[in-house]
């Protein structure tokens, strides 16, 4: 991470970011620049620097945020029509903690509106680009974000994952994606999409990177109750693998899954066993219900999240509207994405009297032995090892017209969301067409510094 | 059969608005009387995007001290449910309520009149704003969303008449009140009745109305009594109770149909993911249980000694702090002082209107010495109820009621030889020559002007009843 000092100004920092952000304009990584507020902040740290002050952790340091996070500076849109021309009255706790060690923003990337997609083509503003190749998509639903860090614009960017909305895009874009421990990240100020699965993570080009940025975010927040303990800033024997053995999951190298996609996985397996780590095929059986769970669950949360969006107080309200009725029902028809309206419409069928117990229970109690065979495997492995998702980066357009091979994108990565895991994603290779792949190394609760650890270990004997 | 072979059966719903500081889930002020709208709010409150509710312990507790009040058992884990559904009141979509588990467990409340209710569970919840519609456009207050409401629900069997919900109604005010965990001012809503009636005459129970949202004791019997009358004449018709939701019109005195169970709303009930369950330690409820004050049925049993009049008693009994102080001063002065101190209480300070009921201003052992010096015959009753106020208008602890009554010159003579000097002089006056005399010969009616004039020569200070004594034995 390059952070300002006596020799690097802030403002070049920044001017550089912007610049580059000009340069890959067409890339469509952002909704809005926050141009002159991002150099005001840079002129202040470069005065600090030169007074001899002390400057924070990540001093001048230029970011992308996704734009599903509040903060005063520009309006948050989270990418829907629904929120055009929102100001927010408040910071998100991530965002202020960011900024006190002196990040600054320049832009709010880009994201499936409410961050329903794995591709961003559901953004009400337009899609993002793949950073590696134009004409595919950058995956999703933090698409903008990972984009931006790929293409050199900044050196981190935070994004948020619902269910693999850091790890797909990060794997797409061939850069670092962290989806930590359910609670690490405060989630306030950060719109909702579904809460019991909602963490905030970040991007980068590197786990040193990837460790600092979440050192500072991670942390109890007292406006969010679900937020962890601070465990990220503890001991360093902590985060050591302790029993240096890896499993790899069988159940996600088959039918369905890229032969590339499986070949890096197999590298990546055989690296770490150079690393010094036993490495091992493990099954996981119930892990491909994990979609089926996470497209019922998922969707309830949403539904509930999103009926706060009423025209009634904030945000887009019809003028076509003559009653409540019609505020509701017309404000929510024009307001909302067809992705979203979908997610509304399951969730609402999955919550409603007389399919609730065969739906929504029935996936709560799915989801508790999906989390069981994960502490299975866990008494035996320090992480388990799979792609992030079955194919590389996929062509615009390709699976908007069938939401199920979209949905599919998630299969690989939901499980340890439900499960509220530590899920990190690491460049592995690339396919033949030059498209990145990535791994995702999942461990148990609060090991996500582990994780962080294996993968640089790998990193050093390739 | 006749009319009178149907059994009533009600059930009631209380929302209870508890009396926290801040609301259930925000550190705004819970307390929006007489406040601008939508003064009291903060951004969770009208769910800006990316707020969290985070639980306001301080309404945990009102609710454990709720539930020990109404002899619940309380349950140590308990979680909330997001109930969803549209209104321009409910600013997320959905009210943050206990569904499947809620904080309090089954209970039973003792009525005064010997019955027992059922309670089936309470619950800790979230109210909802509140729409004033004009025309053509309605406004939107949201001070009184996310004020915490403990909903109590009543259990099978049941009440049977419109006198025992009433009744049900208002003990379980005074245990709501004792507890301290409402201001249960009912006009500005602190307390609402939802009250669910049905008739039949075999043990099946019949088809039952819902009458939401009423605020008056006197309204929740009412409405008993209108259903149960609508319901019988519906059935005696050969006709059917619809299953719905009634409104009250406390004008007409009548109930109608607001929502039938067809058009009941699917609330779509989940788990609340942003609040984690309230896991409560033993410990923690066994030291809320120590510090309970005693409860109205607690003194109703004490003072039944006192052979108070039951409505006397019961007027007493709604102040919790009248009930606690003629506890102490039954502690202290006996069954002999104590009932006085209970007319006072009901015959003056209650019937006094106006009167700020807070009653800081006499201690047990004033009140007791007060009552002594009336039975002392120091002082006259209405000389009392006169330092009474004194003590009560004034709030004046520093004096005692001896100073308060000599200052005010109301202690009454009763030192025979001082009295005997005064009536020898009444006796003795030319004007009194007749009135003596007819009392000598037994024509006890006249001795009434000899006290008056006894009384008017000693400035009131002299004991009636004394000076009638001593002018009888004069005269005999």
């Amino acid at each position: 991470m390059i952070i300002a000092d006596k020799n690097t100004k802030a403002v070049d920092l920044v001017r550089a970011a912007l610049a580059k952000a000009k340069e890959y304009e067409d890339y469509h990584c952002f909704i809005s620049m926050n141009e002159a507020r991002a150099l005001d902040k840079a002129r202040e740290i470069d005065e600090k620097i030169a007074r001899g002050e002390k400057v924070g952790r990540l001093a001048g340091v230029p970011y992308a945020l996704k734009d599903n996070y509040l903060s005063p500076e520009g309006v948050t849109t989270a990418a829907a029509k629904m929120l055009d021309n929102f100001p927010s009255p408040i910071t998100a706790t991530s965002v202020a903690k960011l900024e006190a060690e002196g990040a600054i923003m320049i832009g709010r990337a880009n994201l499936d509106a409410y961050a329903h997609g794995s591709s961003t083509e559901n953004s009400y503003f337009g899609p993002s680009h793949n950073a590696v190749n134009f004409d595919h998509v950058p995956g999703g639903s933090s698409g903008g974000s990972a984009s931006a860090v790929a293409l050199g614009i900044v050196q981190f960017a935070l994004g948020s994952d619902t269910g693999g909305s850091i790890r797909q895009p990060a794997s797409y874009n061939g850069v670092w994606g962290m989806k930590p421990t359910y609670g690490t990240v405060s989630r306030y100020g950060v719109v909702a999409m579904a809460s019991s699965t909602d963490v905030m993570g970040c991007f980068a080009n590197n786990a040193e990177d990837v460790d600092l940025v979440m050192s500072i975010m991670a942390g109890k927040d007292p406006k969010d109750s679900t937020t962890l303990d601070d465990f990220w800033n503890r001991e360093l024997e902590d985060a050591k693998p302790k029993k240096k053995k890896i499993g790899v999951i069988k159940d996600f190298l088959g039918d369905g899954v890229n032969p590339e996609v499986i070949k890096t996985v197999r590298d990546y397996a055989d690296k770490m066993k150079k690393a010094g780590f036993e490495v091992e095929d493990v099954e996981m059986p119930i892990m491909k219900y994990g979609l089926a769970i996470y497209y019922i669950v998922q969707p309830a949360e949403v539904a509930s999240n999103l009926s706060r969006y009423d025209g009634i107080r904030y945000g887009h309200r019809s003028t076509e509207a003559k009653d409540l009725d019609s505020v509701y029902s017309m404000t929510r028809d024009e307001g909302f994405m067809p992705e979203n309206k979908r997610r509304i419409m399951i969730g609402n069928f999955v919550l409603s009297s007389g399919f609730f117990d065969a739906y929504y229970l029935k996936a709560q109690k799915a989801r508790t032995l999906l989390i069981n065979a994960y502490n299975e495997a866990f008494e035996k492995y320090d992480a388990l090892l799979c792609a992030v998702a079955p194919a590389p980066a996929f062509k615009f357009g390709e699976k908007t017209d069938d939401p199920l091979q979209m949905y599919m994108e998630d299969v690989m990565s939901v499980p340890p969301s439900m499960a509220g895991l530590p899920a990190l994603a690491a460049p592995a290779g690339k396919s033949q067409d030059g498209l990145p792949i990535g791994i995702q190394l999942i461990g148990p609760r609060k090991s996500d510094q582990v994780l962080l650890n294996i993968a640089k270990s790998v990193e050093e004997v390739a | 059969m006749s009319k009178s072979d149907y059994k009533i059966t009600v059930g009631v719903e209380c929302h209870v608005q508890l009396n926290t500081k801040t609301k259930l889930f925000s550190a705004v002020d819970n307390d929006a009387v007489d406040k601008e709208p939508n003064a009291c709010m903060s951004p969770i409150d009208y769910a800006l995007p990316g707020m969290l509710p985070v639980l306001n312990k301080a309404a945990v507790e009102k609710c454990v001290r709720a539930g020990l009040a109404m002899n619940c058992k309380i349950n140590l884990v308990s979680r909330f449910d997001r109930k969803h559904y549209y209104y321009p009141d409910l600013p997320k979509g959905y009210q943050i309520s206990q569904m499947y588990q809620p904080i309090i467990g089954a209970g039973v409340i003792h009525l005064p009149d010997g019955s027992d209710v059922k309670i089936e569970h309470a619950h800790l919840e979230e109210d909802a704003g509140k729409l004033t519609h004009f025309d053509g456009y309605s406004l939107v207050d949201l001070n009184r969303a996310g004020t915490p409401l403990l909903e109590i629900v009543t259990d099978l069997p049941g009440m049977s008449s419109a006198a025992q919900v009433r009744l049900y109604c208002e003990e379980l005010h005074r245990l709501m009140m004792y507890a301290g965990v409402t201001n249960g001012d009912l006009y500005q809503g602190n307390m609402r009745f939802d009250v669910n009636v049905s008739v039949s005459k075999t043990d099946k129970l019949g088809t039952r109305t819902e009458t939401k949202n009423l605020n008056s004791f006197r309204s929740v019997e009412r409405v008993v009594e209108y259903e149960a009358k609508r319901q019988i004449a519906l059935l005696e018709k050969g006709e059917k109770v619809v299953q719905e939701t009634r409104g009250w019109n406390d004008t007409t005195g009548k109930t109608t149909s607001q929502r039938s169970k067809e058009d009941a709303q699917d609330y779509r009930y989940m788990p609340e993911p942003d609040v984690p369950p309230i896991v409560l330690e033993q410990s923690y409820v066994d030291k809320i249980e120590a510090s309970m004050p005693k409860m109205p049925g607690e003194y109703r049993s004490k003072f039944g000694v006192l052979n108070l009049d039951p409505s006397e008693l019961e007027a007493i009994l709604n102040y919790p702090i009248l009930a606690k102080r003629l506890d102490e001063a039954c502690d202290k002065g006996g069954i002999q002082l104590a009932p006085r101190i209970a007319h006072w209480f009901s015959g003056i300070l209650l019937a006094e209107e106006n009167l700020d009921k807070d009653f800081s201003l006499a201690t047990a052992p004033e009140l007791v010495e007060l009552s002594g010096m009336v039975e002392k015959k120091e002082l006259s009753s209405t000389g009392a109820k006169a330092v009474l106020m004194e003590m009560y208008d004034k709030k004046n602890t520093q004096k005692t009621p001896h100073q308060l009554a000599k200052e005010m010159n109301l202690l009454q003579e009763n030192d025979e030889d001082a009295l005997g000097a005064i009536i020898d002089e009444v006796l003795t006056a030319p004007e009194c020559a007749k009135a003596a005399e007819d009392v000598r010969n037994g024509e006890m009616k006249a001795i009434g002007f000899l006290v008056g004039q006894v009384m008017k020569k000693s400035q009131g200070k002299a004991n009636p009843a004394t000076v009638n004594e001593l002018i009888k034995k004069k005269l005999s």
